[in-house]
């Protein structure tokens, strides 16, 4: 038995299979350009970083920019959406996560932890939902959606796409989307000046 | 009568040429002589009314690329300059444009078709399943093509439609990025989605022929859902069944020819005529009509990665429609309690279809749930079931035999 199935596996089947293995790797290393061509090109990834001043921005006042092709929310938020955010427990969030670039992975989703400190009333994130990445729209004028069933009907992200809710600290409360508006990440180049990205 | 005739040249060009090339040979076995049932109905044409879309939307698109710039700044006016400048422009793209709706009407009643008649139960598996592929490859062609003029809705079909593949876990945002090339959706998306949704339809071309390859192996199905057994029950394709097609196309292009002249707009959306905006998505975005039913199913589940597969799942489950069904008789005619079912999944469709085009809130998401639970149970417990419990009603002997049945019973006087 041993002999004969030795005998079964010859110079030859080794070669076949050595051979059609170095075919497979050429063929693999081959097909990488053309698969790796359609990521971001370095013009693309040059367009890194901008800057924005902040003052012109009054409380209650939201500007929405771009930032590689997608939107950044800026919103300079009054006492009371501030208010409002800290007084959700973390527990009763759908996204406990921060998602935000500038803390640590994994920290929770307090309103602390979605700004920078010293900054809170500025909430800097991208107009991005994170279900299917519309851009969700503040300042409701109607007022006729509801953050959270039973708050009060003001302040927060409505997206209209599929009915995403975020609260006025960006977090998802209501709806499809799975994460918390992402917060990309920034810094304060002075009190009144942030660098995005 | 009808049957595999074998061609034999007359003409000493046509003797020369077949011991080159047999092309003629070919075309006279598969096409002109090809032996078809004597029984099918104007549910049958709709097989060439297709091919004669896919041409149609292949020479209207090859005449649009000639004045179209895939170019994010420029992509929106050079379609309004097709619009306004170019001689016949407007009709060239409106024709495009409809034709693709025309196309999907044809290819769901050529779906049904199948699925009332089970034109997909064997020896037809692979046969539907290559239909299936021909439906996928067709509205991803039409899914790019919609982004081209980059319009708003253009803009944010695309940025939703992409970000579906974002719900695949670990390497949804490494799959989105690839995609776009980029970010978001931009230039390197435009212009991606333009080489592709040009190679597209030639794929499609292809996959066509091996959809009429696979069907020239078991022949036509028909109403009856008795194979042929003898040269009574066919007839040679041409001319019988070709002249029925060319009328059933003339039928079907005056139909095409209402919406290109009297509402030419009609199946779009205003919206897409607003450039396309980054910053800014659009109050109600709804895809184009012939996606509505999956969109409606993607948004009923009520989490991202759920959606996507149900909406992906409600596809790829016809693949499995040859297995799911047990019953072994084909045609819903002598299937009481199926035709029943069948119409019924008709509707359902047709409602999730009206549910996704309305906003995803209340009332419309509860149908949608309930209608999405009744879609897939129509597959994976109805039609498994019905098999088994079914007594189907006595099929004719074979096809001829039911023709003469029903002429005599028309010749019948009334009672
Ligand atoms: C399966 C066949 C095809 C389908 C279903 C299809 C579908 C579509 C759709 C839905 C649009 C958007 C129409 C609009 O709203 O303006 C479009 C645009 C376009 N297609 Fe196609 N297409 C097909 C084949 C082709 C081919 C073969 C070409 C080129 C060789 C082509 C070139 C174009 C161009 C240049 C546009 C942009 C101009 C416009 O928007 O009217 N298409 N296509
Ligand atoms: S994209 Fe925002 S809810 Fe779907």
């Amino acid at each position: 038995m041993a002999t004969a199935s030795h005998a079964d596996v010859t110079r030859r089947d080794f070669l076949y299979i050595a051979t059609g293995a170095v075919g497979a790797v050429g063929a693999a290393l081959t097909a990488w350009p053309f698969i790796s061509q359609m990521n971001p090109d370095a013009s693309v990834k040059a367009l890194a970083s901008i800057e924005f001043d902040l003052a012109p921005l009054a409380e209650g006042q939201e500007v929405t920019i771009k930032w590689r092709g997608n939107p950044v929310i800026i919103r300079h938020r009054g006492a009371k959406e501030i208010e409002l955010a800290k007084s959700v427990a973390v527990s009763d969030l759908k996204d406990p996560v921060a998602r935000n670039a500038n803390v640590k992975d994994g920290d929770p989703a307090t309103d602390e932890n979605r700004v920078i400190k010293g900054h809170e009333q500025f909430l800097i994130m991208m107009g991005v939902c994170t279900h299917l990445g519309c851009v969700p729209q503040g300042d409701n004028p109607a007022k006729e959606y509801a953050v959270v069933e039973g708050s009060l009907k003001v302040g927060g992200w409505f997206c209209p796409c599929h009915g995403s809710h975020y609260d006025t600290a960006g977090r998802i409360r209501k709806g499809p989307a799975p994460e918390n508006l992402h917060v990309p990440e920034y810094s304060y180049l002075s009190d009144t000046k942030v660098k995005i990205g | 009568m009808a049957g595999h005739t074998k061609y034999t040249p007359t003409t000493a060009f046509g003797k020369w040429m077949h011991e080159r090339l047999p092309i003629y040979a070919m075309v006279q076995e598969a096409a002109l002589d090809f032996p078809a049932p004597k029984n099918l109905n104007y549910w049958w044409t709709f097989g060439g009314i297709l091919s004669m879309m896919l041409v149609i939307q292949i020479i209207t698109g090859i005449v649009l690329v000639m004045h179209y710039t895939p170019h994010t700044s420029m992509a929106f006016d050079s379609v309004e300059h097709i619009m306004r400048d170019v001689n016949y422009g407007w009709l060239l793209r409106y024709m495009h444009a409809n034709g693709a709706s025309m196309f999907f009407i044809a290819v769901y009643i050529h779906m049904f078709r199948g699925m009332y008649y089970g034109s997909y139960k064997a020896p037809r598996e692979v046969l539907w399943m290559i239909g299936v592929v021909i439906y996928l490859i067709m509205m991803a062609t039409a899914f790019m093509g919609y982004v081209l003029p980059w319009g708003q809705m253009s803009f944010w079909g695309a940025k939703v439609i992409t970000n579906l593949f974002s719900a695949i876990p670990l390497f949804g945002d490494a799959i989105t990025t690839w995609l776009w090339g980029g970010y978001s959706v931009d230039n390197p998306t435009l212009n991606r989605f333009f080489s592709l949704h040009y190679l597209l339809p030639f794929v499609l071309a292809a996959v066509v022929g091996l959809h009429v390859w696979a069907l020239h192996v078991p022949g036509n199905n028909n109403p009856t859902g008795v194979e042929i057994k003898s040269g009574q029950d066919s007839i040679p394709f041409h001319p019988y069944y070709s002249m029925k097609d060319l009328f059933a196309i003339a039928v079907f292009l005056m139909f095409f020819a209402a919406w290109l002249f009297f509402g030419p707009n009609y199946l779009g959306h205003a919206i897409n005529y607003e450039p396309a905006n980054p910053l800014v998505t659009p109050a109600h975005i709804v895809p184009e009509w012939y996606y509505l039913p999956f969109y409606a199913i993607l948004r009923a589940i009520p989490s991202k990665l759920g959606g996507v597969i149900a909406m992906f799942g409600s596809i790829l489950i016809l693949f499995a429609l040859p297995w799911l069904d047990t019953s072994k008789v084909r045609s819903g005619n002598y299937r009481p309690i199926f035709k029943g079912f069948f119409w019924i999944f008709a509707i359902v469709c047709v409602a999730l279809g009206y549910l996704g085009s309305k906003p995803a809130d209340g009332i419309y998401v509860l149908w949608a749930r309930i209608l999405t639970a009744y879609y897939f149970a129509h597959f994976i417990i109805i039609l498994p079931l019905l098999g088994l419990i079914e007594t189907p009603k006595p099929l004719p002997a074979s096809i001829s035999d039911d023709v003469l049945a029903k002429s005599k019973a028309k010749l019948a006087p009334a009672e």
